[in-house]
């Protein structure tokens, strides 16, 4: 299992996207917090697909730099973009039906985490973990 | 999944399984807040031990069954919450302020038998 990719349309599919990856984790070595805390980001970028795109997918694999190992997790949908993404990235904004801590949240759990967004083409979420 | 609630006295235990969905979550909000009234609870345990992952979408919904229950007359606590779960709660960055919490099912129902004693010394 080196690479996943979790259609993501529906509230189950982001149960599956977490369990996936945290799967994933383990075999790379991660263990004890470090897989709640990517499971966990995962369920937020995955969310966020659902509140703001309706459908997109999740991308699961494995990430090495600097002779570590660790988890890429992105997350893309083809919605209609995020006008302000430093504004999408305080803590506490929302245009959906949430808390808008789900970004920055995911972020404050992963090592790496880039956005790119382009308005009525879609969303990127890139997210990595490396494993100490 | 539905969450199976379990009525134990005046206390009702919703024992939450580890593929729990956002509808699974709000539907457990709605059948507690029926359950309370018809069961006349004073109490009611969340028990989220099996719950590997609780994002912002379940910690803002277990917030709101606790405010739920509360005015609906009775005591929400939850119960349960795993060591990594609670890392992970601190570094999105949220919390369960408001929320009765306690260990585990002893402890919490431990916790409900004497805040409910209070309340039965109050009213005497």
């Amino acid at each position: 299992m080196d690479e996943l990719r979790v259609a993501v349309s529906r509230d189950a599919d982001i149960v599956t996207a977490r369990q996936l990856g945290r799967e994933l984790a383990a075999q790379v070595g991660f263990a004890g917090s470090d897989l709640t805390l990517i499971a966990t980001a995962i369920s937020e970028v995955a969310r966020n697909i659902i509140s703001y795109a309706d459908n997109g997918e999740i991308l699961l694999g494995l990430a090495h730099k600097d002779g570590l190992q660790g988890v890429s997790v992105i997350a893309q949908d083809d919605g209609p973009g995020i006008p302000d993404i430093d504004r999408a990235m305080q803590d506490g904004f929302s245009t959906g039906r949430s808390l808008g801590l789900g970004l920055p949240g995911a972020r404050r759990l992963m090592d790496e985490f880039e956005i790119e967004s382009e308005l009525g083409k879609g969303t990127t979420v890139t997210m990595r973990k490396w494993c100490r | 999944m539905p969450v199976p609630i379990l009525k134990q006295g005046e206390i009702l235990i919703a024992s939450v399984q580890a593929a729990m969905t956002d509808r699974d979550l709000l539907q457990l909000k709605d059948e507690l807040a029926d359950k309370i009234g018809r069961f006349r609870s004073r109490g009611v345990i969340i028990d989220v031990t099996a719950l590997d992952v609780m994002d912002s979408f379940a910690t803002r919904t277990l917030r709101g069954i606790a405010a739920t229950a509360r005015l609906r007359g009775a005591q929400a606590v939850v119960v349960g919450v795993q060591p990594d779960v609670a890392i992970a709660i601190v570094q999105l960055g949220l919390t369960l302020q408001g929320v009765a919490t306690a260990l585990d099912l002893e402890e919490g129902l431990e916790l409900l038998r004497r805040s409910t004693m209070k309340v039965d010394h109050c009213d005497g």
